[in-house]
């Protein structure tokens, strides 16, 4: 059987072999890896810098021909003063905490009792992580449809349960409910995220530990406390900092269900954000809006590596 | 924290890179807090001074 490698170099032509002879291990792996280095700098760097530059600009992008003014940090330090902004800031710390409490309590529960071996174990897993699966776009729709006033599975049920008549409240109207259904959406989504990284967390804990505690007579709850809880802590705080991170963008599935309203009340950062850049067209003052957005999550992704790094070394 | 000073003094990894995590972590807590503008305010500066600075010092040596 010919050796592949032989057999490639006698398929190359050979203007291009007399070529490459020439080239030493290094130039030819920067050949190969030159292409993804320049759609790289061209997709990601070079927009991160324009970015950076029209934040100190007023430039419009609906009026190209006007002339663009330098106008120093007077965009970072509108958007720094704005109490709208601060409070659209809020709304998206209330998201995060709430959808990040409730998806680590009820993800550590979950991966707990799906970590005892029981039949039918696997199957209920795979049922668990499908809303996982799925994409942001069609969860949006498809819960616009369950809190549906007149028809929504959701309001039916509350009706069912409590007695509310089903068409005298709206998930997603005015009311003070609309924070909460997005909340619910998203831990509905990316609990069995965090479940499946509390699950590695937890088989990855020796059971010759939990033996030991057994021998020296300490009680399920101790064993809880004292083995369990501070084994996975590491995995809980991965899943914390990356659920934190990838709320903080949230777009997609909020835009489609609320679309920042009723009024402003889920009116996320992200939202806001685009409001500004494709509504409003401020592209200078969006630029600084997407700048200090990107720095904070760059910051958070650096404590994110930080973590994982710590993870790995365990 | 006398190791951890220590560390600081000596331009060790370690202190450096927790003294950024926890400039970034106010930063962000000061970004989102709902009592003091002034926080909002100034939190761009302390993210922004906590990023780079863990950009920097995880050059450092461990």
């Amino acid at each position: 059987m010919p050796n592949p490698i032989e057999a490639a170099a006698r398929a190359t032509p050979a203007p291009i072999a007399r070529k490459v002879r020439g080239l030493s291990d290094r130039a030819i792996a920067w050949i190969f890896v030159a292409p993804t280095i320049f759609l790289l700098l061209a997709v990601n760097i070079f927009p991160l810098i324009w970015t950076v530059r029209l934040s100190f600009t007023n430039y419009a992008a609906n009026r190209p021909n006007r002339e663009v003014e330098w106008v120093g940090l007077r965009n970072y330090t509108r958007i720094l003063t704005d109490e709208g902004t601060w409070a659209t800031m809020q709304t998206t710390a209330h998201f995060l905490f709430w959808t990040i409490a409730l998806q680590v309590v009820l993800g550590f529960t979950l991966a707990w009792l799906i970590n005892r071996k029981f039949k039918g174990n696997d199957l209920l897993t795979t049922l668990i992580v499908l809303p996982m699966m799925l994409s942001p776009a069609v969860v949006g729709n498809f819960w616009t449809f369950l809190y549906q006033p007149q028809i929504g599975l959701v309001n039916y049920v509350v009706e069912l349960v409590t007695g509310i008549p089903a068409s005298s409240f709206s998930m997603l109207g005015p009311g003070g409910l609309a924070p909460w259904s997005i909340i619910i959406v998203d831990t509905w989504m990316w609990t069995p995220f965090v479940m499946l990284i509390c699950l590695a967390g937890l088989r990855s804990i020796p059971d010759y530990i939990y033996e030991a505690a057994e021998v020296d007579r300490a009680s399920k709850w101790r064993q809880f406390w004292t083995i369990t809880v501070p084994m996975v802590l590491p995995f809980l705080m991965l899943a914390v900092l990356f659920r934190g991170i990838e709320n903080f963008k949230m777009f997609d599935m909020v835009n489609l269900l609320t679309g920042g309203g009723p009024g402003n009340e889920t009116l996320l950062t992200s939202i806001d954000l685009k409001r500004e850049a494709f509504e409003k067209w401020r592209t200078g003052y969006s630029s600084a809006y997407a700048i200090i957005l990107f720095v904070t999550v760059f910051g958070l992704a650096s404590i994110y590596v930080k973590a994982l790094n710590k993870v790995k070394e365990r | 924290m006398t190791a951890f000073l220590t560390g600081l003094l000596r331009l060790r990894r370690g202190p450096w890179e927790m003294l950024a995590t926890i400039l970034i972590a106010l930063g962000v807590v000061m970004l989102m807090q709902p009592f003091f503008l002034w926080a909002y305010t100034w939190s761009f500066l302390v993210t922004l001074t906590g990023t780079v600075m863990f950009i920097i010092t995880s050059h450092f040596p461990e």
